[in-house]
């Protein structure tokens, strides 16, 4: 990697940084002051960070620009310098996360007036926006892990944030852990490097990587791997993502459909090098994402709560982006535009989302609406454009990204090739079944409503972002594909595209995915539209659905194979300490005591008997002196 | 003894060591073995009179002149004081009462001194006397040597020993003072009234009334020979008092005539009892 | 007849007036058997001082007097104000510092 020092407008990207971590600081340190005008602040920083993030992306001219700032740690022999990385990657991410961000910001205006602690929102929401901009800017990895965390943290503050509600608390809880799973992986690794290269900045470690043994290099990706499972919620640590949705919708939006989940993407195709010498973690990469990618889509179909459908969908494209970063250096740039496609149209889907649930006092669960298209044009348009986008309607966001993935499956070449692109494949139909389903419930059909709900379109500062993320998911994907392709804005990441050899042609691919998709639609369409949805889910369903609506097993296995024992583990541990331990130091104790409670008879008080025994001392002295001189 | 310039030992001290040696050693043991505090206090001084000569013996006069007159002469007067004030109590039995005490006390005693003094009479039978004559004598006396130490090389030390000595004067104060708040005091009119309410209004009798001694512990002897228990000192054990006989009947008492009949005074006669007989 | 003697007497006496602290009861004989002891030690200090011809010795019992003379007036006192709490004198019947 060649980088340039900063200059120009780059030289000041911390600012990107500083400008919403500032804004967190002020107002979680402002109190009840900054009720007033809080908000504003906090969607202020954001947007002037996206400006400013937009600023530098069109200075940055396909240069790599390091930006020195401080030496974070400096040891003997370890010294961090904090620095950030601008390059075309970074950039990217700059550009969706304050993009995005700041619409979602926007968003939470109007869908958080009525809170009492919207202030408390907004900063958390800074702090995240600021953590994931350390995140993605960060030229090592101890910074990377420091905005791991950071999202993390924020992650775990915006879920809890309704804490009043168990659910909402367990969910952070379960969050924050299974996150922690990952976390120690992605240590591990920080750890692995240090200790056999010296260094973790990505200059020196993918300068100097293809030094280490195979084994170690295995080692270290399949760490990362962990760390960027937990994060993005893949196999086997995916149960968590479903559940975070207690947290308030916009921060299902921002965090846990566009930004953050995208952390474990972004940790791979960063370690691209890392990833270039061990095929066995790239593997497991693949593996990973063709199971997740199964598992959400298929977990997805079967949920009632529509921001579930929403998690699994995005449990499920993560799941292609994983897939394509698996497959090295032709899926690189597939994977981040779909991430980037992604990015727009799952957000947009929350808050249309969000948007329903506000019209119908916050209830989730898709068979108490249907009919509701009529009351809600704005949302109903542009949820329904994300809904297109995101099962791959010719010529609409997804249909770019998510084909280019399917080709580079098939570009393998071989039998796994065929597999996983099969895999892609039917999901791709499945993706079409499950979001249909859920259109088909919400929008169209008799209205299920509870009683007393009147549903009415949102206010402006609401739909607002949602028709420019709707417009985004129209033209995104023929933006970065076709019109200004990302894959010459990386180049200097991850080298020039290579015109690959098509093994299927892409138009055979277009057409039997589509086709697929078609079936999707259809299918859907003959379970849910033509049929009276009942209010309640049926009980009596087959083996399969049983299994989707239970995420297949996915929180029973965790509970049998990690739950359960580590309760048994404690319980033993409790008693070992109670018994073992406790007893030991209580039994030390006691028979101390007594022992002193017995010496202490001696001590009768009476000065004549202490005198009694100062004579015997000098007596043992005196004689001990004579046998000595005499001796 | 045996290095040129030991001196020898006179026989005029040998025969001070022999003759006040066993004194001390006597008073020692008095001390110890006395059961009246007091007797144990005068043993004591007795000791430390022998210790005072051997100071002078042994070339150190003005060493002498301080025990005789700061420790005989102070320190157990002030012992004895004490001793008036505190009283004679109890703790003058002869039981001991810690189980083992006395036998151990005894055996550890003779352990001790036998060591202790096999060692130092191991360790100092060839000790040369090299004699005082070097540092006293006729031009400079004891008291002029000992000050020119005093006063220069141990000069702190005696500065601090001043410092010692106020420390000890202020806590003695301050343990022995009893303080009462001002205005407790009761007044003369209030004593006055309390006593006129209790049974006996007037003074209690003097020790000695009646008696035949005057000392503060013999008690007073009402008029018809009993002791009177209200002239009791305290903390002074009584002196055994004899009863005067109690006339009874006529014929004891006698007949006026008889008495004048008889010039022979009878033992009632004479106040002190029956010993006045025997001055007879 | 030699030094020996005087110091052999002061190990003796120093004996009895331990075993007086040992054996009586009577805080102010015990105080007495102590001064003994203090005696015996001014005696050793006295003889050591003619044995080695220099003045330092009798210094020293010197102080010890001093020391001794203030050592009686406190511990007078306090035998003073333990009698007037206790209305005795006794050394066993302060007895409360124990287990």
């Amino acid at each position: 990697m060649e980088t340039v020092p900063a200059d120009g407008l780059i030289a000041a990207s911390w600012l990107l940084i500083a400008l919403p971590l500032a804004g967190a600081a002020v107002l979680l340190l402002g109190g009840r002051r900054t009720d007033r005008w809080g908000h504003l602040l906090g969607t202020g920083t954001v947007v002037a960070a996206f400006v400013l993030g937009l600023l530098c992306t069109l200075q940055l001219d396909g240069r790599q620009v390091e930006v020195g700032l401080y030496t974070f740690v400096a040891t003997g022999s370890l010294d961090v310098p904090v620095g950030l990385l601008f390059d075309p990657l970074s950039a990217v991410f700059v550009l969706l996360i304050t993009g995005v961000g700041a619409l979602i910001h926007v968003y939470s205006i109007g869908y958080m007036a009525h809170d009492p602690r919207r202030r408390r929102f907004f900063a958390y929401l800074n702090l995240f926006v600021a953590a994931m901009l350390l995140l993605v800017l960060g030229d090592n990895y101890v910074a990377l892990y420091v905005g791991w965390e950071g999202v993390g943290l924020a992650s775990y503050l915006l879920i809890a944030f309704w804490h009043e509600r168990p659910a909402a608390a367990t969910a952070a809880k379960k969050a924050f852990i299974m996150n922690r799973v990952g976390d120690v992986g992605l240590a591990l690794a920080i750890f692995l490097m240090f200790a056999q290269l010296g260094t973790v900045s990505y200059d020196g470690v993918f300068g100097s990587v293809g030094t280490l043994a195979a084994g170690t290099v295995t080692a270290i990706g399949l760490l990362l791997l962990l760390g960027a499972c937990g994060k993005s919620g893949q196999f086997p640590l995916q149960a968590w993502l479903p559940d975070a949705m207690e947290g308030p919708t916009p921060v299902s939006a921002l965090i846990h459909a566009a930004t953050m989940v995208t952390a474990g993407v972004y940790l791979i195709a960063r370690s691209a090098p890392i990833y270039d010498e061990t095929p066995t973690a790239r593997a497991v990469v693949l593996a990973v994402g063709a199971i997740t990618l199964l598992i959400g889509a298929i977990a997805g179909c079967a949920q009632d709560d529509i921001k579930k459908v929403l998690a699994y969908s995005t449990v499920s494209q993560i799941g292609y982006m994983f897939l394509a970063v698996g497959l090295g250096p032709i899926g690189y740039v597939a994977g981040l535009a779909h991430l980037l496609t992604h990015g727009f149209f799952k957000a947009g889907l929350f808050l249309g989302a969000g948007s329903v649930m506000h019209a119908m006092n916050d209830q989730v669960d898709m068979r108490r609406f249907g009919g509701l298209a009529p009351h809600m044009k704005v949302t109903f348009v542009t949820f329904g454009l994300g809904y297109l986008a995101l099962i791959g309607f010719p010529f609409l966001s997804g249909f770019y990204t998510k084909d280019a993935i399917i080709e580079a499956a098939f570009d393998r070449g071989d039998g796994w090739g065929y597999l996983l692109g099969g895999v892609a494949i039917l999901a791709a139909g499945l993706t079409a079944f499950y979001m249909t389903r859920l259109m088909l419930m919400t929008f169209f059909g008799r209205p299920r409503w509870e009683p007393g709900v009147h549903p009415h379109e949102s206010p402006p500062v609401m739909t607002a972002p949602m028709v420019l993320l709707a417009v985004g998911s129209v033209f995104a994907g023929f933006l970065l594909v076709v019109a200004f392709p990302l894959e010459e804005w990386l180049a200097p990441v991850f080298g020039e595209p290579v015109e690959a050899e098509h093994v299927v042609a892409p138009i055979v691919v277009s057409v039997l995915v589509t086709a697929v998709m078609v079936i999707g639609v259809l299918t859907a369409w003959l379970f849910v539209g033509r049929r009276e949805v009942p209010a309640a889910a049926p009980v009596r369903v087959s083996p399969v659905t049983r299994a989707a609506r239970r995420a297949l097993y996915a929180d029973a296995v965790n509970e049998s194979l990690l739950m359960r024992p580590g309760q048994w583990l404690a319980r033993a541990l409790v008693f070992v300490d109670n018994r073992g331990v406790d007893g030991a130091v209580n039994g030390l104790a006691a028979s101390l005591g007594g022992s002193s409670s017995r010496l202490g008879r001696t001590q009768t008080g009476f000065v004549r008997s202490y005198a009694l025994s100062m004579l015997g001392g000098a007596v043992v002295v005196a004689g001990a002196l004579l046998a000595v001189t005499a001796g | 003894m045996n290095g040129l310039e030991s001196i020898e030992i006179g026989t005029g001290e040998a025969v001070v060591f022999w003759v006040l040696g066993p004194i001390a050693l006597a008073g020692a043991l008095g001390m110890v073995l006395s059961r009246n505090a007091v007797h144990s206090a005068l043993w004591l001084v007795n000791t430390m009179l022998a210790l005072g000569v051997f100071y002078v013996v042994q070339e150190a006069p003005f060493l002498g002149a301080v025990q005789i007159i700061v420790y005989t002469g102070a320190i157990m007067i002030l012992f004895l004081f004490v001793l008036m004030l505190v009283g004679r109590d109890s703790s003058d039995s002869v039981v001991e009462t810690l189980r083992g005490q006395r036998v151990a006390a005894i055996v550890l005693g003779l352990g001790f001194a036998g060591l202790v003094g096999a060692g130092v009479a191991r360790a100092t039978q060839d000790l040369p006397v090299t004699g005082l004559a070097g540092v006293q004598g006729l031009e400079i006396s004891n008291i002029e040597a000992i000050a020119g130490v005093l006063f220069t090389r141990y000069l702190l030390a005696f500065e601090v020993t001043s410092a010692l000595l106020i420390t000890a004067a202020v806590g003695a104060m301050v343990l022995a003072h009893i303080e009462r708040e001002p205005g407790t005091r009761s007044t003369q009119k209030e004593r006055s009234r309390a006593r006129f309410l209790t049974d006996r209004p007037q003074t209690l009798p003097g020790p000695g009334v009646y008696a035949r001694g005057n000392s503060v512990a013999a008690p007073a002897l009402l008029p018809d020979g009993r002791l009177a228990e209200d002239s009791f000192a305290t903390g002074i054990e009584p002196q055994e008092a004899e009863q005067m006989p109690r006339p009874t009947g006529r014929a004891e008492l006698g007949s006026p005539d008889a008495a004048l009949g008889s010039l022979e005074p009878t033992v009632s006669d004479v106040p002190g009892g029956r010993e006045g007989g025997d001055h007879r | 007849m030699s030094l020996t003697h005087y110091l052999v007497l002061a190990a003796i006496l120093f004996t009895i007036g331990a075993v007086g602290v040992l054996v009586r009861r009577n805080a102010i004989v015990v105080f007495m058997c102590i001064e003994l002891m203090l005696n015996s030690a001014n005696l050793t200090l006295v003889t050591f001082a003619r044995a080695s011809g220099t003045l330092d010795g009798q210094i020293m019992a010197f102080f010890v007097m001093v020391v001794a003379a203030a050592e009686v007036v406190v511990g007078l006192a306090i035998i003073m104000s333990l009698f007037r709490t206790r209305r005795s004198a006794s050394v066993d019947d302060a007895n409360l510092l124990k287990y």
